[in-house]
């Protein structure tokens, strides 16, 4: 088989081998290289908090975790190729399917790519109804992750006040475009329904009773003294790590770094809202731990119901949220890369597109959740094994989007 | 063919399991002679069952009582359990079967009855099947001690009214950490070890400091019969002021907080569930275990639940005595309060990790109580 190369530029963008490889066992642990005392553990694919089907072997010398390699591609659903057979449109439900509890931030990702691609833009009122969708959807995947990461500590409580609250959210999705998990709601140039009669005010009153909810279990989970001693000391990932790793989103945030896109690079109009990046202070112990992820977090969502109160206040009343859909999308040939932020970070879409073809010549997604897994084995060495379940559960990772 | 017989064999085992329990206890009983309960139900037997069979009616009757009360109490426990979760957690529990779901604990135990008694291929069958009856016979023999109340003409309603009663209490427990070993290593399973290593270590670690307590109580009371203690804690303002809880404010107070912990850990409830803790290990030294056996684990825990709980009532807060007298009642509210006191801190607090719970049983409660055993000698002494 031959390469695949840019339609634009010749630039090869995957290579395809024509013999088959030689099975390659090295990557995982061999009991040779094990020394006295040592065990490998294997955690995974069907453990109760690796968050979906993560696989991790760890080499422990008791409690310690001497090494920690994980095992990606049990959820591998070969997205990307399949997105080179469908049109571009109908790629949509596929990226929904990538971070499947953040799924508006994905299909935005790719909305805005195309749209990017083709050069058309959205109404006022498209781009509200974005933003709010997505910043609702932020809410609802950070209280996942917050109530899951109480429940990987041990607090079983904070995982069912979080799920109450998130329910609220999906049900106003449900009442939006009649699904809970996997929207298909951002289309290219514009949503796929309207808001309802009396959303808005259903989704004031939400803000406005989930902020207490929030207050209760932030105080019940964040600043408990045995949940700061478990999670306030592990995982550094310290500033410079950060970068290296190319870590985006929350979890660039928690090491200290002030860097969101939403204020750094722009779309859907966010640099006309007031709102704050949330950026880790660390009162607890280094800088980076898994507890200034978990808290900044917690603190996004405050700054989240602050930008949905303001885009519900300056919603235009009219508008058609169908306007600029383009009835076929056939773009020239050209490529596009467009980057936001998803609640796990940077979320970026790259398209490149033959002329005039309703199909796309490659897709490829960026997800940070997989770019995070890979500073996962410079974190956990050396921690227990207690830890390791902290630790990935402060990554806050969707394995949906890791193997795609 | 073989198979079908093998299959009817594993129904079997699950229900069958339960007879080595029941000698088990019958043997315990017998050996504890319990001479108290016999008195109290000789006139009773007396009258009915000839004088040949009378000892041996008494203890068959007196250990089944025992046994049946101990096997309910777990099936209310849970449902309270899972009444008490539910309403921290803003939602309603059990709902469906009985009223308020009462009967919801009944049904589960039924469907574990009959569930596939599954042994992994390369498990230690020995010590896999007998470690659950062990963490059970742990439990239950241990409630020989502790005694409900005392009647009117000074009798003591207990199964065995030993005179170094919390002697009996500290060997007993300790068979508990055997047990999860035993069920860690037998299992084998990495997960299931680390969960009985865990264990080991902790009730281990944990039942230095609960000595430590008992003995401060003990050397306050100067005696080792639980009976005697109680009846020290009668009387004072309001028939509560001399519960030992109120004396020598603060040390009884911390030592009772102590011993609270301890027994949080020697029970291995949340905070300190560590050999179980589900997000890390799974399920710890029973991952392996489902049926019959699983419910025995659960019996255990529950057992050592009351079981702790009663035994800090004992100590500190005058078991049966209290404002309106001696009564039985007070000491089952007590008791169950502190069930309640558990279950409460395990649906609202997270997990330590194992390095800090060996931290905090080693460098804060073992010193303290060390430091309380020494004080509350002296000022004895010299009072």
């Amino acid at each position: 088989m031959a390469e695949q190369r840019s339609p634009v530029d010749g630039a090869p963008l995957v290579t395809l081998y024509d013999e088959e490889l030689p099975p390659d066992n090295s990557y995982a642990f061999s009991p040779e290289e094990l020394e006295e005392d040592e065990m490998i553990l294997n955690m995974g694919p069907q453990h109760p908090s690796t968050h979906g089907v993560l696989r991790v072997e760890l080499k422990t010398d008791g409690e310690i975790v001497k090494d920690a390699r994980p095992h990606i591609g049990y959820l591998h659903r070969n997205f990307e190729k399949h997105a080179e057979n469908i049109d571009y449109q109908g790629v949509i439900p596929f990226t929904d399917r990538m971070d499947y509890v953040g799924s508006m931030g994905n299909s935005l990702a790719y909305a805005l790519t195309v749209e990017k691609l083709l050069g058309i833009g959205v109404g006022e009122r498209v781009a509200g109804i974005r933003v709010i969708t997505a910043e609702l959807q932020r809410i609802a995947s950070h209280l996942l992750a917050m109530g899951t990461y109480g429940m990987d500590i041990g607090a079983f409580t904070p995982f069912l006040l979080c799920f109450q609250q998130r329910e609220r959210v999906l049900d106003l999705f449900e009442w939006l475009c009649g699904a809970r998990l996997l929207y298909n709601y951002n289309w290219v140039g514009g949503v796929s329904h309207d808001l309802p009669e009396g959303w808005t005010d259903k989704c004031r009153r939400f803000l406005d009773e989930f902020v207490p909810v929030l207050d209760e279990v932030d105080k019940l989970l964040s600043h408990n003294k045995i949940f700061i001693r478990r999670t306030a000391d592990i995982g550094i990932i310290t500033p410079a790590m950060a970068k290296d790793y190319a870590l985006s989103g929350p979890n660039l945030r928690g090491s200290g770094i002030d860097w969101d896109l939403r204020r750094d690079d722009p779309y859907l109009g966010y640099e006309n809202y007031d709102f704050n990046v949330v950026v880790a202070d660390s009162p607890h112990g280094p800088v980076g731990s898994c507890w200034d992820r978990y808290f900044v977090r917690v603190r996004e969502m405050y700054e989240s119901v602050k930008i949905v109160r303001q885009a519900l206040d300056r919603l235009p009343a009219e508008g058609d949220v169908h306007e600029n859909v383009p009835r076929f999308v056939r773009p020239l040939a050209g490529e596009a890369y467009c980057r936001s932020e998803a609640p796990r970070g940077e979320l970026a879409f790259y398209i490149v597109a033959e002329n005039k073809k309703p199909i796309p010549y490659r897709v490829k997604g960026r997800s940070p959740c997989f770019v995070a897994m890979g500073l996962f084995h410079e974190i956990t060495r050396g921690e227990m094994i207690a830890d390791i379940i902290a630790i990935i559960g402060s990554l806050d990772i969707v394995l949906g989007e890791i193997d795609r | 063919m073989i198979t079908r017989f093998r299959q009817i064999e594993m129904r079997l085992m699950g229900p069958l399991t339960m007879i080595p329990i029941v000698l088990c206890l019958v043997v315990l009983g017998t050996i504890a002679a319990l001479p108290v309960v016999a008195t109290i139900l000789s006139e009773l037997v007396a009258d009915f069952v000839p004088p040949a069979l009378q000892h041996l009616t008494i203890v068959v009757l007196g250990t089944a009582g025992f046994v049946g009360i101990l096997a309910l109490n777990p099936i209310y426990s849970i449902w309270l359990e899972r009444k008490v979760a539910a309403h921290v957690q803003d939602r309603l529990g059990p709902m469906r079967v009985g009223w308020h779901g009462l009967l919801q604990s009944f049904a589960d135990g039924v469907k574990l009855l009959f569930k596939e008694d599954l042994v992994p291929r390369d498990a230690d069958r020995v010590l896999f099947g007998a470690a659950p009856m062990l963490a059970v016979a742990s439990a239950f023999a241990a409630f020989a001690i502790v005694p409900w109340g005392v009647r009117e003409d000074g009798t003591v309603l207990a199964v065995a009214n030993l005179n170094i009663g919390v002697l009996y209490f500290i060997a007993i427990t300790s068979l508990g950490a055997l047990s999860v070993l035993m069920a860690g290593w037998g299992s084998n399973n990495k997960y299931a070890l680390y969960g009985g290593m865990r264990a080991a270590a902790q009730m281990v670690s944990y039942e230095i400091p609960t000595a430590i307590l008992v003995l401060v109580v003990v050397a306050q009371v100067g005696s080792l019969s639980i009976p005697e203690i109680v009846n020290a804690q009668a009387g004072g303002i309001l028939g509560v002021g001399d519960w030992l809880i109120f004396q020598l404010f603060p040390l009884n107070l911390i030592a009772f907080v102590l011993f609270f912990i301890c027994g949080l850990a020697e029970t291995n409830r949340t905070p300190f569930d560590i050999p179980e803790a589900e997000s890390e290990l799974v399920a710890g030294f029973h991952t392996e275990y489902s049926g019959m056996r699983f419910a025995f684990f659960f019996l255990a825990e529950y057992g050592n639940m009351l079981l702790v709980s009663m035994l800090a009532a004992l100590l500190f807060l005058g078991g049966w005595v209290g404002p309106f007298g001696s009564n039985p009642l007070l000491f089952f509210v007590k008791g169950f309060g502190l069930v309640v006191v558990q279950m409460w801190l395990r649906w609202t607090l997270p997990r330590l990790r194992v390095d800090q719970l060996m931290g905090i049983c080693w460098k804060y409660v073992i010193p303290i109580s060390f430091f309380l055993l020494v004080v509350t000698t002296v000022i004895k002494g010299l009072l």
